[in-house]
């Protein structure tokens, strides 16, 4: 009884330090942080950045400056070699093993390659998210149709995702990252298969989705959305920081 | 763990193996062709083992008395070979049982005729039924050491030969033991590997959504465990109507086998069988799920 109680205080307190953290230092706040492989040369050098709740931002680079590495050390695949990674308040490198699952729900993710589990259908693929924070059944068949319907794909949730277009699988694959409410959605390279009208769309979801409060993180190539989209945009050039600007463009590399 | 969370782990654990039709008809094809052989193999061995074990019941050591050996002393003496680990069963025969037995073997049935008193009178023995017969000469220095015992008849070569017989089907057994297991022991890592490629994707699919380890491999485990029961069963179906079959062959083609080797009821290879190859075929389909998914859930 008394244990229980001071568990509880003890909760209590850290989620208001974690608050605390977000309220000062953003939603994602890395701090001087570094990660080498054991060959070549450090993919991130020296990187410190803040993203607040309900920002926007575009992280743009090259091939090989470090937006990728960024995108796994925020997932917790990798922990930093020095430095600090902080996520919602946590501290990635504190994080056990056994916690990263129940991290990871906090995160929507979506990928150039959409990922979808392709033996299954629409309706299975965005369910499957919600049956890993086990969701009772009747939650499912609510929550699944009507993200589906946000995602403009409620007439195909019957369909197998191979029959669909590059546009309408990322659409899932974005159904499926939302589906759990997350506070932070990043999405590496969303546009990177799609055609023009596609990118688009699925752009303007995503601006629709971080209307409604939740931090979008973009890792994009194209010029073109990051120009028109005046959002923040973090420019990464051989793991360093090289520019960030509210409202800014593609920078050239030349 | 709720239990939508249950059923659903169980229902998806079926519908894998739907899923990937190829990865689970060679997985199963695997388990059978290794559980198969083993299968055979016991199947020979253990009928070898049977008909060594009915002709070493056979094996005897005959013990015989000085004539003044006193009753007391021969009762004495018979509790004593009984009381030994390597005895199986001791049968005492009268100098009257051995006349009646032997008489009418050698001086035919009126044997009795040219001779009105026993002339095995005072020849009282013990017949002595080894339970393994390679202790043979150590039973027979032991009976030379008691003072009482005029002679002891034992053969040999029976012995010898029988022991021997045990031995070499030991070694063979553990020789195709070994090679049985390193072929399986290939061909399954061969087909985890297959596994890996297939499930590869998936798994960091779910652990990339939050999966917990648990979630990930619950179904992956419950699948392998499937595919390793339907390994496991099929050839037992097979070798159940292929041994009746045989079984059958033998005894009405080669009657006069029948005589003298006894072979084992397809029932009596089956209690073993059944529970070792289902449990070998479990124990595969668990080990080789859980490796499997093991290598892809540090994502």
């Amino acid at each position: 009884m008394i244990g229980g109680f001071y568990m509880a205080k003890r909760k209590e307190a850290l989620r208001k330090k974690r608050e605390k953290m977000i309220e000062e230092k953003g939603v994602i706040y890395l701090d001087n942080v570094s990660k080498s492989y054991s060959t070549g040369s450090p993919a991130l050098n020296g990187v410190t950045l803040s993203i607040g709740k309900g920002e926007f931002v575009f992280i743009v680079g090259d091939s090989g400056s470090g937006k990728s590495t960024l995108i796994k050390l925020l997932l917790r695949e990798l922990t930093a070699t020095s430095g600090n990674v902080h996520v919602m308040g946590l501290d990635m490198a504190k994080l056990k093993h056994r916690q990263i699952p129940k991290y990871r729900r906090n995160l929507g993710v979506v990928f150039q390659d959409f990922r979808l589990l392709n033996d299954r259908n629409v309706y299975e693929n965005v369910a499957f998210a919600q049956r890993i924070v086990e969701k009772s059944a009747s939650e499912i068949r609510r929550n699944v149709p009507s993200i589906l319907a946000t995602v403009g794909l409620a007439g195909k949730y019957k369909a197998k995702t191979k029959q669909l277009s590059g546009g309408e699988q990322q659409r899932v694959a974005l159904a499926r990252a939302l589906v759990n409410k997350p506070s932070i959605l990043l999405a590496d390279e969303p546009t990177g298969n799609l055609d023009p009208k596609n990118s688009w769309d699925i752009m303007k979801l995503l601006e629709e989705i971080n209307a409604k409060g939740t931090t979008v993180v973009v890792v994009t190539h194209n010029r073109e959305i990051v120009n028109a989209m005046e959002k923040r945009v973090i420019t990464m050039k051989k793991g360093v920081i090289v520019s960030d600007e509210e409202k800014g463009g593609y920078i050239d590399e030349d | 763990m709720k239990i939508s969370t249950l059923f659903y782990t169980i229902k998806q654990g079926f519908a894998n193996i739907f899923r990937n039709k190829w990865y689970s008809l060679a997985s199963i094809a695997t388990i059978s062709a290794c559980l198969f052989l083993f299968g055979l193999f016991y199947a020979v061995v253990a009928n070898f083992q049977n008909i060594i074990k009915t002709a070493e019941e056979g094996v005897s050591v005959t013990v015989f008395f000085d004539v003044d050996t006193t009753d007391a002393r021969l009762e004495e003496i018979g509790q004593d070979i009984a009381a030994r680990l390597e005895v199986s069963e001791v049968k005492f025969i009268s100098d009257d049982e051995a006349w009646a037995t032997f008489g009418p073997e050698y001086f035919g049935e009126n044997y009795a005729e040219g001779f009105p008193e026993n002339p095995l009178e005072g020849d009282n023995s013990y017949e002595v039924y080894l339970s393994d017969v390679s202790m043979q000469d150590a039973l027979v220095t032991w009976l030379n050491s008691i003072p009482e015992v005029r002679k002891v008849n034992y053969s040999e070569l029976t012995a010898n030969t029988l022991s021997g017989a045990n031995l070499l089907i030991a070694y063979v057994s553990i020789g195709i033991i070994v090679i049985l297991l390193a072929v399986s022991i290939f061909l399954i890592s061969n087909t985890v590997a297959i596994g890996i490629s297939v499930r590869k994707e998936e798994i960091n699919i779910m652990k990339y959504i939050g999966a917990t380890d648990f979630f990930v491999r619950a179904p992956f485990v419950l699948e392998g465990m499937i595919i390793g029961v339907l390994g496991a069963g099929l050839p037992l179906i097979l070798i159940y109507s292929l041994y009746n079959y045989a079984l059958n062959y033998i005894v009405e083609r080669f009657s006069v086998l029948s005589g003298f080797l006894s072979f084992l009821s397809v029932d009596q290879i089956f209690k073993f069988l059944t529970p070792v190859s289902l449990l070998v075929g479990v124990g595969i389909g668990f080990l080789g799920s859980i490796s499997t998914v093991r290598k892809h859930l540090h994502v």
